[in-house]
């Protein structure tokens, strides 16, 4: 009959690293044991890569460079996107397995779960990436920037990857259900194609380039060709290579402050 | 009861989702080592109580605390001294047992050399050691049920929050899951559970709380509530059911209220006080009458009755059976 308080209203430093790796290592897991999910993911930006290399080389022109080099860069950002619903999907199945709830009843810090989920996913995003890379330089694609520059398209694309995350995340925590992330698709398709992606702006109805051409999407679409592509391909698509790695972190920083915060709120008083 | 040192404090908890209210002032207490039951049908307030308790859910108004620790306030202090098996089983269907535990054990702050440890400790005593290394997809209900129980126990908890802990479970599984709690209990961990199973409240806990739409409506042990109804039920099946009629009129000397009828079974029941002796008295008079009796027992008050008499949910004149509340409730 004692009152004695054995619990410890602060968790350790560590926590938050070392649950990182526990939920991510599970993740990763059940990953190798059901990996019908994600091999789709993984594979099919490649097929996506081919068929437009094959279907719209030949049609549509784009300044500066050919056209897989202008497509690779966007089936990178592509893939951050679609792996960004796979990561919604799964938190969505573990809020519904009770797994969420468990985490929560559990003394590890509420970001642990989330933070595990980004890490085993951005795995998955670059193991997608390097293999539509591999795609791509079979079908013409090639390096023209130095190898730093290469180096920080790399970094860029993982801090958009974990960027993005938080927003999936919040997606994933509110609906709690697969088919309503399902149905949200087509709002990221709008993102996807009305965007530079798969063709000049310029080539779009006026009244649509405002948006075509500096939304996230699209940003971060010249930021990687900059990157990869050298910065005389930035500049004939409109901006120096300067402005798009800046403009590309502050979109990353507003989209993970707004949407971390939003989602571990969420989390919280789910 | 002595609760001088309750090890769950719950005092005029309130919690509503939108315009439904959930709990309506709730207060009750759990003495340490004790298996408290929370019994009461669907929509009572159970699941939202226990929520609370798990720090999943902030109370409206009111003031809760588990091993004297404010659950609002000090959420993560409270995390370290609890383990929560929620509704359905909250395991990994991918994961083996094993992997499961440990999981589970370091994000309750364990060391990964203490995770396996403790891993294989529960394992052992959940008879799960020999299924340890394959997938929980490949498990039984009752094995992952009991897994699930086994994840909340790694971190060693104090109190034991186990919500509708055998549903779904068959009777053999349902058996096992008790004795293992009771073994528990033995070592000192405090329960709460909810169920709707008077059967399991009756079998487990020391203390039953009856509640519903969120507020209390009886407490005590099994005993003292049975004692409380004061009534013994008697079932007579006759051997003609065209009879039913004129040995119900008889019976209803010896009643409490008009004796139920269930014309398909042959069967009529009443409650008497045990002082009446209705047992014997009930024979003789059919006896007496002629009316051919083929089977007559007797029932103490289950918790059942208690339920069923505190709720008011007993349909004048129906035989109020022992399978479950489901049945009694009007739909």
């Amino acid at each position: 009959m004692t009152r004695t308080i054995t619990g410890t209203d602060r968790l350790p430093v560590g926590a938050l690293l070392s649950d990182t790796v526990v939920i991510a290592r599970r993740n990763l897991t059940r990953t190798r044991r059901t990996p019908q999910t994600a091999v789709a993911a993984v594979t099919s930006p490649i097929l996506f890569l081919v068929l437009m290399r094959l279907v719209f080389a030949g049609s549509i022109h784009v300044p500066a460079t050919t056209y897989v080099d202008y497509l690779v860069p966007a089936m990178l950002i592509q893939n951050v996107v679609f792996g960004g619903l796979q990561s919604a999907t799964g938190l969505a199945l573990d809020v519904n397995a009770g797994l969420i709830d468990r985490f929560r009843s559990l003394p590890t810090p509420a970001a642990a779960p989330l933070a595990g989920r980004s890490v085993s996913d951005l795995a998955l995003q670059l193991l997608a990436a390097v293999l539509a890379t591999a795609a791509g330089i079979a079908v013409g694609f090639r390096f023209h920037a130095g190898a730093l520059s290469c180096l920080l398209g790399a970094g860029l694309l993982i801090l958009i990857s974990l960027s993005l995350f938080w927003l999936f995340a919040a997606l994933g925590i509110v609906t709690r259900n697969p088919e309503t992330i399902q149905s949200t698709t087509p709002v990221f398709f709008l993102f996807l194609f009305v965007s530079n992606a798969f063709i000049p702006v310029a080539t779009l109805p006026r009244w649509l380039q405002g948006f075509a051409g500096n939304q996230p999407v699209s940003v971060f679409n010249s930021a990687l060709r900059a990157l990869t592509q050298g910065p005389g391909v930035a500049l004939a698509l409109g901006h120096d290579t300067t402005y798009l790695v800046i403009a590309t972190v502050a979109w990353c920083a507003g989209i993970a402050v707004v949407s971390a915060a939003a989602t571990l709120r969420f989390y919280k008083r789910m | 009861m002595q609760m001088s040192e309750p090890i769950i404090g719950i005092a005029g908890v309130r919690k509503s989702f939108g315009r439904t209210t959930a709990l309506d002032g709730l207060s009750m207490q759990v003495a340490e080592g004790a298996v408290a039951a929370l019994l009461g049908p669907n929509g009572a307030g159970k699941t939202t109580l226990v929520r609370i308790l798990a720090t999943l859910l902030v109370p409206d108004a009111g003031q809760v605390t588990v091993a004297g620790i404010d659950v609002v306030r000090r959420p993560v202090a409270v995390r370290g001294v609890i383990g929560l098996a929620g509704q359905h089983a909250a395991v990994d269907q991918t994961l083996t047992g094993r992997e499961n535990l440990v999981m589970v054990a370091r994000l309750y702050r364990l060391s990964a050399a203490q995770a396996r440890r403790r891993s294989e400790e529960v394992l052992e005593r959940l008879s799960l050691t020999s299924a340890a290394d394959r997938p929980v997809r490949t498990y039984s209900g009752g094995m992952r049920r009991r897994l699930d129980v086994g994840a909340s126990l790694v971190g060693q908890p104090r109190i034991l929050l186990l919500d509708e802990p055998s549903t779904g479970l068959d009777p053999a599984a349902r058996l096992e899951l008790w004795s293992f709690l009771r073994g528990l209990v033995a070592q000192g961990t405090t329960i709460l559970l909810t169920t709707q199973q008077l059967e399991e409240a009756d079998h487990l806990a020391d203390a039953v709380t009856i509640i519903d739409h969120g507020a209390l409506v009886t407490e005590g042990t099994p005993a003292q509530l049975k004692a409380g109804l004061g009534y013994e039920t008697i079932e007579v099946a006759l051997a003609d059911p065209a009879q039913l009629p004129q040995a119900a009129r008889l019976l209803e000397s010896l009643a409490e209220e008009s004796p139920g009828i269930d014309g398909l079974a042959a069967r009529i029941s009443f409650r008497a006080p045990p002082a009446a002796k209705p047992l014997p008295s009930a024979v003789r008079l059919l006896d007496r009458a002629g009316i051919a009796v083929e089977d007559v027992t007797a029932r103490r008050p289950s918790l059942d009755d208690v339920f069923l008499s505190v709720l008011g949910r007993t349909a004048g004149g129906e035989i109020p059976a022992g399978d479950g509340i489901a049945d009694a409730r009007p739909a």
